[in-house]
């Protein structure tokens, strides 16, 4: 990416807190336009209350940003203007069809009736919804709802795109439904912020990654960068002969240089690794062992052990109690 | 998917944003869909004023009046001002399922008119109201109801009830803005309401209750308002009752607008 296209974001020590609890305290962020940004982070550690910060849905307690040029706070009318924002929870009306969502915002959005007829039926064609374009959205699958819920943050394209965590809860066809939205907005110019927990999904999508913490950014890059930091991933496996295990564990704890962990499946054996070669390497080793292998795999490493490489403890639900929104409906 | 997809997202030019009476039209035509979609509303909104005005005519008109009909001709504008004063509450239940479901966000988040959300509601509230004080007008004519003051009467006590019922919605915004669910927004409401409408003369007149009691009826704006539509109805209407009627929807409207739009400010802002 081309590190000199302007910035889309730029924020510094944005800070907000919900009665005692702090949810965010200074986060600092600069997005490239045309990028997407990932927000990596357990529930609880300040991704959504940033996001609704940028997206003028949250006036920050200090700290200063801008999106698209335009002050959050000063200048949101704006921000609104140019951004739209698909929360964590589908907001969409659940008693209207989906084609009556995408007409009513089309409408809200300033399109004469014809035009909003027309333009929902474009998305609901190019999202795949047409066949259930006259059924109420509380008959729709978890992820016909999402893809509803981004159609609808897309009526007008925007030229910066929210997305708090998009693919939560979704089965893995519409994870990459979804995934094929994002990567065609971007195609087309929209810069994209995503916050996900899913390292996995970072990885696919984002060019640059920051980690969020308890409120704080703990760590910012590209995911090669990050990965370089935590290693690539752990390897999985699983002898043929539960008696060979331990032969295993000495031969790959040896060609890989680390410890090796002996899984409580009685044939299954897990090591962290940071050079894929010496994966290769020690499988090789094995065999000439006559160590049977019944099953083998190279993991990404997960959001656990990013965290873990991180910050030397598991990702953990915030010490308050559930998700970001829930901090905010508290003290709303 | 994908060529559709690309193409559904290439540029293309961002219409004039929509001016206020737009937005606030588009909420309305939204609230009228809800309607369609979900009928059960309706019968909700008018199945209690029917329940009501037939158990309290054939249970009580004989002992009361003498006869159903003669009950019904002293009972049934104040069952119309009441039918429309439990509807009111429908607002903030409604306002706080869009907030809970996270409607609320996507709208807020739209360079729209800021109060459209709110306008919008009352156009299809007014709609709401006319419907169900028409099913039970047209029932109370039936028991035996006749309005002597013809057809101006009727619309000018309309109109009345619709003014009273708008100025009755700025109390329940207030719940549906604060409560954390639709079912307490629903409670607090009735909490609220059911005094409100029963120590009123809609059921019997003043006169019957005992004087700390009149007192309080005396000060009730509904009590207010009834007397003013019984009167328009009837054509006996002074200028005294429907400036009263009129000054107790003012009250209502200056206490509790100022603090509804606060409130909704606050809330379009975190």
């Amino acid at each position: 990416m081309d590190s000199r296209s302007p910035l889309a974001i730029e924020a510094s020590g944005l800070t907000k807190s919900f009665g005692d609890t702090r949810a965010v305290c200074g986060v600092d962020l600069s997005v490239r336009a045309g990028t997407v940004y990932g927000f990596l982070g357990p529930n609880g550690a300040g991704k959504t209350t940033t996001i609704r910060m940028l997206a003028t849905l949250l006036e920050p307690d200090e700290g200063t940003a801008s999106v698209l040029g335009h002050d959050v706070v000063r200048d949101a009318d704006a921000v609104r203007r140019r951004v739209s924002l698909t929360g964590q929870y589908a907001s969409v009306d659940e008693q209207l069809t989906g084609r009556e969502n995408l007409v009513l915002l089309g409408r809200l959005l300033g399109y004469k009736r014809a035009e909003a007829k027309a333009r929902a039926d474009e998305l609901l064609e190019a999202f795949d919804l047409t066949e259930a374009a006259g059924r109420q959205v509380e008959n729709y699958s978890g992820g016909m709802r999402r893809k509803l819920d981004i159609a609808g943050s897309i009526v007008v394209t925007p030229d910066l795109m929210f997305l708090d965590e998009p693919t939560t809860g979704l089965d893995p066809r519409s994870r990459n439904h979804v995934w094929e939205i994002v990567r065609a907005l971007v195609r087309q110019g929209t810069t994209v912020l995503l916050t996900t927990q899913y390292l996995d999904e970072a990885d696919q999508l984002a060019d640059r990654i920051a980690v969020i913490d308890r409120g704080t950014v703990i760590a910012e890059g590209t995911s090669g960068e990050l990965k370089a930091s935590v290693g690539a991933g752990a390897l999985h496996v699983r002898v043929r002969d539960a008696e060979q295990r331990t032969e295993g564990q000495q031969l790959l704890s040896r060609t890989l240089g680390v410890e090796v962990h002996l899984d409580s499946d009685p044939v299954a054996l897990t090591a962290s690794v940071s050079d894929p070669e010496r994966v290769a390497r020690a499988l090789t080793e094995l065999a000439r062992a006559d160590v049977g292998v019944a099953e083998f795999a190279l993991g990404q490493p997960s959001l656990d052990e990013v965290f873990f490489a991180l910050t030397g403890r598991p990702a953990e639900e915030a010490p308050t109690d559930g998700s970001d929104t829930d901090e905010e409906e508290d003290a709303a | 998917m994908t060529e559709s997809l690309q193409a559904a997202l290439a540029p293309r030019a961002r219409p004039a944003v929509p001016g206020a009476l737009s937005s606030s039209l588009t909420f309305g035509w939204r609230a009228i869909l809800k309607i369609k979609h979900v009928p059960q509303q309706l019968f909700d909104v008018t199945a209690f004023p029917i329940m009501f005005t037939l158990l309290f005519t054939f249970l009580f008109g004989g002992a009361l009046e003498g006869s159903t009909s003669a009950y019904a001709q002293f009972a049934i504008p104040g069952i119309l001002v009441q039918t429309v004063a439990f509807i009111t509450m429908y607002t903030g239940i409604a306002l706080s399922t869009d907030i809970q479901k996270g409607v609320f966000d996507r709208f807020r988040s739209l360079p729209i008119w800021r109060t459209s959300v709110l306008a919008g509601a009352l156009f299809a509230d007014l709609a709401r109201y006319t419907f169900a004080a028409m099913v039970v007008f047209v029932l109370g004519v039936a028991l035996g109801f006749r309005p002597d003051g013809g057809v101006v009467g009727v619309v000018l006590a309309f109109a009345l009830m619709l003014v009273f019922a708008l100025s009755l919605t700025t109390i329940w915004t207030i719940f549906g803005l604060t409560m954390r669910t639709p079912e307490s927004v629903m409670q607090a409401s009735i909490m609220i309401l059911f005094p409100l409408v029963f120590t009123t003369n809609i059921w019997v007149s003043e006169s019957t209750m005992p004087g700390w009691l009149q007192a309080i009826v005396k000060v009730n704006p509904v009590t207010r308002v009834v007397i003013a539509v019984r009167d328009l109805m009837a054509g006996s209407a002074s200028p005294g009752d429907i400036g009263w009627a009129l000054l107790s929807c003012a009250v209502v409207l200056a206490v509790f607008t100022p603090i509804t739009m606060h409130l909704y400010n606050r809330k379009l802002r975190t």
